[in-house]
């Protein structure tokens, strides 16, 4: 028992070993990093943070960054609880090949889709809006959440369904107020794995901005000067972008395991 | 599994169809269009079959790429998976302050931009200012990523598995959690070995999420892009360009639209080609679909 655990701690010091070497680069200046390699830093200093925090060039990239995957994700849910619903409860015409046409664009190569994306969005008058962002990321974010919350739902029998219509329950009040609450741990999953995939994708991001809407990730290019790589400035950009993704983590810590049990294949 | 026989679940699934028929099928058909035309400007394009499928096909550098591809997805798969179920069966079943902290742990390298990860990757490993880099040539062993193919290949495959490894664990650790106490109870009074109760209880148990694992992993390794993109750039040489970076080199470097068509199709029918095998393979292993 006690191996066990002194292995799996091991492991967990080993993930956050990279993570930890960014956060020290960070706290400190430059010149300090590249004129010596120190585990823990003495001279502390927050000066790559202020400018982060003060210059706008730099914030608003974080708040491009999530004014597009909360649309996202918002998009996401709306659209694909009733369909998730639909795949659960109801069998149709087409529906697993609906289905399995659903899961092919989750596979689908984001630079296949790179160029015609650009003309689509140009066509529509949409290139640098945070909405251009977001309905690229519902290309493999709809899958995804469609596949999740159909294995919630089909978590909760059908029976249920049928005695609140007999109860008198008209649909739209069932759903709202009866159904959405008991999968709300699904939902919860399911708008973490948005977030989660929306805010780790670049190449979209990047490709369908220019300055309005960029992102923090493509925002990052800014650290190299005419005196070289600022790293400092780098690595505090770099830890900030682990802010949100943490945050959301913690959220959710308790559905995680039973939300990744309950998606079927 | 009762269902509903009932066409009206074509309006529920209406909205989602819609949205990913905008950007789904009308990219697609641009793709197709690209591939079986010659663009020379807005308005002017000369139909030319398949010819671009021919010369794609013929094209050295994507025979290189797409085995390299391969080699790479095939190493992070085997590292991966193992290395998932056994992180899983470390886990705390119980819950609890020590189950969160380390599912919080875990999850965290999933949600770093794809970017920061190849920046904090350059940064670890730099031999002037990385902790692993200093560390590995202070034994006396030079480490350099940008030099040697080699050495690019051992920091991508460490990132990968880095940054990949919690997401099986992950989907393991649920599978676990899934399995009622009652059946290790029976294992125990069998007097079963610890090798015969993952092998016949816990195995069996996480087929469903661990099949999750497998498609997820292998979708996302073979279309890896930002990562290497930010840690080599493809380099040195060519010896990390994979088939995305070698894509967007054609498309956005070059501007080759029509090889570039054509390439993006193949691309896609592999990958749609492995996943069916893969999701075939794992519904008849151990016979029968099971929850």
């Amino acid at each position: 028992m006690k191996k066990r655990y002194i292995t799996l701690t091991v492991y967990l010091v080993v993930i956050m070993l990279p993570i930890y070497w960014m956060l020290n680069m960070s706290l400190r200046t430059n010149a300090d990093i590249m004129a010596q390699l120190v585990f823990f830093p003495t001279d502390i200093t927050f000066s790559n943070y202020m400018k982060i925090f003060t210059d706008p060039a730099w914030y608003n990239g974080y708040i491009n960054s999530i004014i597009y995957v909360v649309l996202n994700t918002i998009i996401c849910l709306v659209t694909a609880l009733p369909a998730a619903y639909a795949f659960s409860r109801f069998s149709f015409i087409g529906d697993k090949h609906v289905f399995f046409w659903l899961l092919t664009n989750r596979m689908s190569p984001a630079a296949v889709f790179l160029l015609p994306f650009f003309q689509l969005y140009s066509t529509f008058g949409l290139i640098d809006t945070h909405i251009a962002v977001a309905m690229a990321h519902c290309l493999f974010n709809i899958p995804l959440t469609v596949w999740i919350l159909e294995g919630f739902i089909s978590g909760v029998p059908i029976e249920i369904d049928e005695m609140a219509f007999i109860d008198g329950y008209k649909f739209p009040r069932f759903f709202f107020f009866v159904f959405v609450p008991l999968i709300r741990s699904g939902i919860g999953v399911a708008a973490f794995f948005c977030f989660m995939f929306s805010w780790v994708e670049l190449l979209f991001a990047r490709t369908l901005t220019t300055t309005a809407a960029k992102p923090i990730a493509a925002t990052m290019t800014r650290t190299v000067s005419a005196s070289g790589l600022d790293w400092g400035l780098l690595a505090a950009a770099g830890i900030l972008t682990i802010v949100p993704g943490a945050l959301v983590i913690y959220f959710v810590r308790n559905y995680l395991a039973k939300g990744f049990a309950l998606g079927r294949v | 599994m009762k269902k509903w026989q009932d066409n009206k679940g074509w309006l529920f699934i209406l909205p989602v169809f819609l949205i990913v028929a905008f950007s789904a099928i009308v990219p697609l058909m641009t793709v197709v269009n690209y591939s079986i035309q010659d663009i020379f400007g807005p308005g002017q394009s000369v139909f030319v079959g398949t010819e671009w499928f021919r010369e794609v096909l013929r094209d050295q550098r994507l025979h290189e790429a797409l085995w390299r591809q391969l080699l790479f997805s095939g190493l992070v798969l085997l590292i991966e998976m193992p290395l998932g179920i056994g992180i899983a069966l470390l886990m705390p079943a119980k819950k609890g302050f020590g189950a969160s902290l380390v599912l919080v742990t875990l999850a965290l390298p999933l949600l770093i931009p794809w970017n920061v990860i190849g920046t904090i990757w350059i940064i670890f490993t730099r031999p002037d200012i990385g902790l692993m880099g200093a560390a590995i040539n202070a034994m006396g062993l030079t480490f350099d990523h940008t030099a040697s193919g080699l050495h690019a290949w051992i920091t991508l495959m460490l990132m990968e598995v880095w940054h990949w490894t919690p997401l099986v664990a992950l989907l393991a650790y649920a599978g676990l959690q899934s399995i009622p106490p009652a059946y290790y109870q029976a294992a125990k009074i069998d007097g079963a070995s610890s090798w015969s109760i993952f092998r016949y209880i816990q195995l069996p148990k996480m087929r469903g999420v661990l099949t999750i694992a497998l498609l997820l992993r292998f979708m996302d390794s073979f279309l890896i892009y930002a990562e290497p993109f930010v840690l080599t750039g493809g380099g040195p040489g060519n010896t990390t360009t994979f088939l995305s970076i070698y894509l967007v080199k054609i498309a956005v470097g070059q501007f080759d639209l029509g090889p570039a068509g054509a390439f993006s199709l193949i691309y896609f029918l592999i990958v749609l080609l492995f996943c069916y095998l893969f999701y075939q393979a794992l519904l008849n292993v151990g016979g029968g679909k099971e929850s």
